[in-house]
């Protein structure tokens, strides 16, 4: 800090150098040397250049540049040399002069640009001082202030540490008060007793002296004037007194204190066992809220480990004092208390974790402030489910109501709003209806179709049929002849052909129109292959032959299914219709659809 | 509730027999006997003075009247109205006169505590017991009439002697550890006697039958004592009343103070109910306030009252008692157990115009009746939790713990009640003012309701 201090005015004097130099140079170049050599550091302020002009004359040209390339040479440009372009000339030698102008210029630059950095820092620093400064200022203020305060309370504490020792003063001497009071009561009782004593004693001398005078006197007056003696209350005679009678006194006594003893044992007894009986419970409670967290904390730590060690040897001691518990012996009472008391212990132990746990939980919850406590739940549950209770016996009331009505007799409104009702539900069936007949429909008419390309395949073939029949036929004439005997097993093909198609005719005569449907005509489509190709025998051949006629009445059959087919798309397209129809006036016809769906 | 008419009697001598048919009264010189049920005359009986203290026998066949003033005792029979027996006491004087629990023997004390003079009805026969104590209770007999403990004082020594009513017997007589005993009582089962010091020393002792001493209690030192005991019915609980407005109820087992009944002057206990007395005066107009219409009706001083229930907390009017008199007005004097043990009831005489009911259950303030005027009387009905309270105005308060109710008296003349009793059926309660007294009968059936 002292250096900083101290650092400034210098500051300040290499100002006033500067300027002092300014001054010089504007004097003598010459003389400027040691300066400038002095000062080689410090930038050229802006005042030099308008002394130019002086600086360099005609006459004083090489003096000039020599003193240029000297300080040239002392900036570190010793490179570049400034030359006269003739010697005693005034021209330069541009070259190493642009050069060194550019040098400078360049040196100018970036000194320019270091002043205003510098600048800038300086003025950062400046304004930090000042903060500093400021900081500074109000951290005295605040001292001087707890200075001040400081102060106050010592103060304060002194007059308090005065006031403490006044009243512990006070204290004492109240303490001695207090004391010599006591004594002073004391001291008085005693004198108030003895006082007391003296008189009383007094009293019974009078006392005495008094019964002694009145017994002396023969005092007339006491008497007992009684008309007739009475008896006793209990009707006995009284009794003398004699030791005996003492003796049954006592007895009579003791009897009374023994059977109060008694009685007072009884409940005692009885009130022993109930507290037994409540600590007997209360400890089978115990255990069992004990036991079944055994297993989830045994693997927790040693500790809890440990203490369940523990708890299972009190248990077997619960055990055995429970079993002497009904001896009431001093042992089984200890042991009992104990057990007792430490499994008290434990469950409050764990009791106080729980608490903790739910201050916990408690306290998360708190945070997510999401809490429905359970009992509002409960109590929305309870409502909802009295809701759903009413509404299912509102909907009962009301399905009964229905009922009623409707047995009875219906109002005309009552009817409309009913069969509204009802035609709606039909309407709906019927829709439901009429989609499944749509679909049906599309199903028969691609089936129809099916059965048209088949029909068109089934005449092609016939077409094929008889051509290869006619084929064959013209091989069988030429076959009877004798040399036409190479060409029979050519021939086995269309033979075979003929049998395939042959069987499907045969079975689709047997089974019934419905299951002929398109899967035959794929058969019919596609010639199965796996027919072994024999050669047929003279008796086949006649069967072949005679197949003809069967293919006929297979093709009839056929036909007598595509009619049955036909005619059940007939009666499809009629109920269709008659379904539209249906729908169509659905209003006036309902009643009796009601009627039906009622019986 | 329905009201006799009123009778006359004196010094507010006015008693049922112990087996409630009948209404002994007295009226200056005379002996009224009365069948509670009808109110007729039965007998009438003739004393030589004005009587001072009356009593029945226990067997409700005699009627003792005792003049203190001349010594005299006359006893009368019910039975047998020629009957009659006359005890002079003589120059030795008469300070009171009591019944012993066989009703054939009186006991007499005489003046300066003297002795104590039995006399035997059945043979005449008279004897004497020496020094006994000028005290609070000096004698009591215990509950089933067998035995009787008298306070003694010997040599500035405390004693305590027991006698076998039956014949006199001295069972036992053993020095007590008081500085000086103010006075004994007998446990309901009669077998501890309590005994306690006066208030200078707050000093409860507990002896057996035998004369053991049982237990020693007391709850502090230095400030005055005890100033009331009451046992419970049911023998369980001693309630000691003292100087510090505290109840402090012992135990019968370990006579341990179970708990404490404080009563504070501000009530912030939330559980307890606190009935205060309102009093309101019919509205007058301002031109009824004529002399005349004053003259005329006494109904105008006969305030209406009712109970208001004050929610906590409750300030009670406290009245600082003179520190510098002999017997300061402060302090629990008054304790009742209700016939079931249920509930007490005490009065702290600085707060004389409240009732505090505590329940023994819970061992918590039940109650507070706050009276406009100071409390004279208070009893339990002896049948059921039903507490009856005067407070000599024209007023009877009854408490039950149902609730609250204050009942006009309807008699002309202002009657004020100053002393109350239960007859022993708890349906009737007998009023008693300054020279008359009146019967109250309480609708029993509106009650069970």
């Amino acid at each position: 800090m002292g250096e900083w201090w101290t650092s400034v005015p210098t500051g300040t004097s290499m100002g006033n150098y500067e300027i002092s130099s300014i001054s010089h140079v504007t004097m003598s170049p010459s003389r400027q040397n040691n300066f400038v050599s002095m000062y080689s550091s410090m930038p050229l302020s802006k005042s030099s250049y308008s002394v130019i002009s002086a600086f360099c004359t005609e006459d004083n040209i090489p003096q000039c540049i020599t003193y240029m390339n000297q300080e040239l040479a002392s900036l570190g440009l010793s490179s570049t040399c400034i030359e006269a372009s003739s010697p005693g000339g005034a021209g330069l030698n541009t070259v190493p002069a642009l050069n060194a102008m550019y040098e400078l210029l360049q040196i100018h630059r970036r000194n320019v640009c270091t002043l205003t950095e510098l600048e800038n820092e300086q003025l950062k620093k400046s304004s930090s001082l000042e903060h500093m400064q400021m900081n500074n200022s109000r951290l005295k203020d605040q001292l001087e202030l707890s200075i001040r305060e400081k102060s106050g309370l010592h103060e304060t504490e002194r007059q308090l540490q005065l006031k403490i020792k006044t009243l512990q003063s006070c204290l004492k001497t109240e303490k001695d008060e207090v004391q010599k009071l006591q004594s002073i009561v004391a001291s008085r009782a005693s004198q108030y007793s003895h006082d007391a004593k003296r008189k009383e004693r007094e009293a019974a001398k009078l006392k005495e002296r008094l019964s002694q005078l009145l017994v002396d006197r023969k005092d007339k007056k006491l008497a007992i004037d009684v008309l007739n003696v009475l008896g006793r209350s209990d009707g006995k005679r009284s009794h003398w007194k004699t030791a005996k009678a003492a003796a049954s006194h006592e007895g009579e006594m003791y009897k009374s204190l023994l059977n109060d003893y008694e009685a007072s044992q009884r409940s005692l007894m009885l009130e022993n066992a109930e507290l037994k009986k409540v600590l007997q419970q209360m400890k089978k409670e115990m255990m069992h809220i004990l036991s079944p967290r055994k297993p989830s904390t045994r693997g927790a730590t040693a500790d809890d480990s440990q203490e369940q060690v523990d708890s299972d040897g009190e248990e077997k001691a619960g055990e055995s004092s429970r079993e002497t518990l009904d001896q009431s012996c001093e042992h089984a009472r200890e042991q009992l208390t104990n057990s007792i008391r430490q499994q008290w212990r434990k469950l409050r132990n764990h009791m106080e974790k729980l608490d903790s746990q739910a201050s916990q939980v408690q306290n998360q919850l708190q945070s997510n402030k999401e809490v429905i406590p359970r009992e509002t739940h409960d109590d929305e549950m309870e409502r909802m489910r009295r809701e759903v209770q009413q509404c299912k016996e509102f909907i009962h009331a009301q399905q009964q109501l229905l009922q009623q009505q409707l047995n009875t007799s219906f109002d005309d409104e009552t009817a409309a709003l009913l069969n509204d009702c009802y035609t709606l539900e039909e309407k709906e069936r019927l829709k439901e209806e009429w989609r499944l007949f749509e679909e049906q429909k599309r199903n028969f008419e691609r089936e129809r179709k099916n059965f048209t390309e088949a029909a068109i395949r089934l005449g092609r073939e016939k077409k094929a049929f008889q051509e290869d029949r006619a084929s064959w036929l013209k091989n069988q004439f030429l076959n009877m002849t004798p040399f036409t005997d190479r060409r029979r097993c050519s021939s086995s093909d269309g033979q075979s052909a003929l049998s395939i198609r042959s069987e499907p005719e045969m079975r689709m005569s047997s089974t019934n129109a419905q299951v002929a449907k398109s899967s035959t005509y794929t058969t019919f489509s596609t010639p199965k292959p796996t027919q072994s190709a024999t050669v047929p025998s003279t008796t086949e051949l006649y069967r072949t032959l005679r197949l003809i006629p069967d293919g006929s009445s297979s093709r009839h059959s056929n036909r007598g299914c595509w009619q049955e087919s036909s005619t059940i798309e007939d009666r499809d397209t009629g109920f269709k219709s008659k379904s539209r129809g249906r729908c169509g006036d659905l209003s006036i016809f309902s009643l009796g659809e009601d009627e039906n769906s009622l019986t | 509730m329905n009201f006799s008419e009123v009778f006359k009697q004196s010094n507010q001598l006015c008693k049922v027999s112990p087996d409630g048919k009948y209404l002994a009264t007295c009226v200056q010189y005379r002996l009224v006997v009365r069948d509670v049920s009808t109110l007729q005359i039965l007998q009438l009986y003739t004393c030589l003075d004005q009587i001072s203290h009356m009593d029945w026998s226990s067997d409700s066949l005699f009627i003792l009247c005792a003049m203190y003033k001349r010594g005299l005792v006359q006893v009368w029979s019910l039975e047998q109205p020629d009957w009659h027996c006359k005890i002079d006491e003589g120059s030795i004087g008469l300070l009171s006169s009591r019944w012993s629990p066989d009703g054939r023997h009186i006991l007499n004390t005489t003046e300066f505590h003297l002795r104590v003079t039995v006399w035997s009805l059945c043979t005449k026969a008279v004897s004497y017991i020496k020094y006994p104590k000028a005290c609070q209770k000096g004698i009591d007999f215990s509950r089933d009439g067998s035995y009787m403990a008298l306070a003694e004082r010997r040599d500035c020594k405390d004693y305590v002697s027991v006698f076998v009513c039956d014949d006199w017997h001295l069972l036992r007589h053993f020095e007590t550890e008081t500085q000086d005993l103010a006075g004994v009582e007998w446990s309901p089962n009669g077998c501890v006697l309590a005994v306690w010091d006066s208030c200078l020393e707050y000093k409860v002792l507990l002896y057996s039958l035998d004369g053991r001493l049982l237990s020693t209690y007391s709850a502090y030192v230095w400030s005055l004592g005890v100033k009331s005991v009451t046992w419970s019915p049911s023998s369980q609980f001693l309630a000691i009343g003292s100087y510090d407005e505290k109840v402090r109820i012992l135990n019968h087992i370990t006579w341990k103070k179970i708990t404490q009944f404080e009563h504070p002057a501000n009530i912030n206990n939330a559980k307890a109910v606190v009935y205060k007395e309102v009093e309101r005066r019919p509205a007058v107009g301002s031109d009824d306030l004529s002399l005349h219409n004053i003259t005329i009706g006494t109904s105008l001083f006969n305030t209406q009252s009712k109970y208001e229930i004050c929610p906590p907390p409750v300030q009670i009017p406290v009245i600082k008692p003179d520190p510098d008199r002999a017997n300061p007005k402060i302090g629990v004097s008054a304790l009742a157990f209700s016939s079931d043990s249920r509930y007490l009831a005490t009065k702290n005489d600085n707060m004389s115009s409240v009732v505090w009911v505590w329940d023994m259950q819970t061992m918590s303030l039940e109650a507070v009746l706050e009276q406009t005027s100071a409390v004279r009387c208070f009893q339990w009905d002896p049948r059921r939790p039903r507490l009856a309270l005067c407070t000599g105005n024209t007023k009877l308060y009854l408490w039950s713990p149902a609730g609250c109710v204050s009942v006009q008296v309807p008699t002309e003349g202002g009657f004020q009640v100053q002393s109350l009793n239960w007859h022993c059926s708890g349906d009737t309660l007998i009023l008693l003012g300054k020279e008359q007294l009146c019967l109250c009968y309480m609708d029993t059936d509106q009650e069970d309701k």
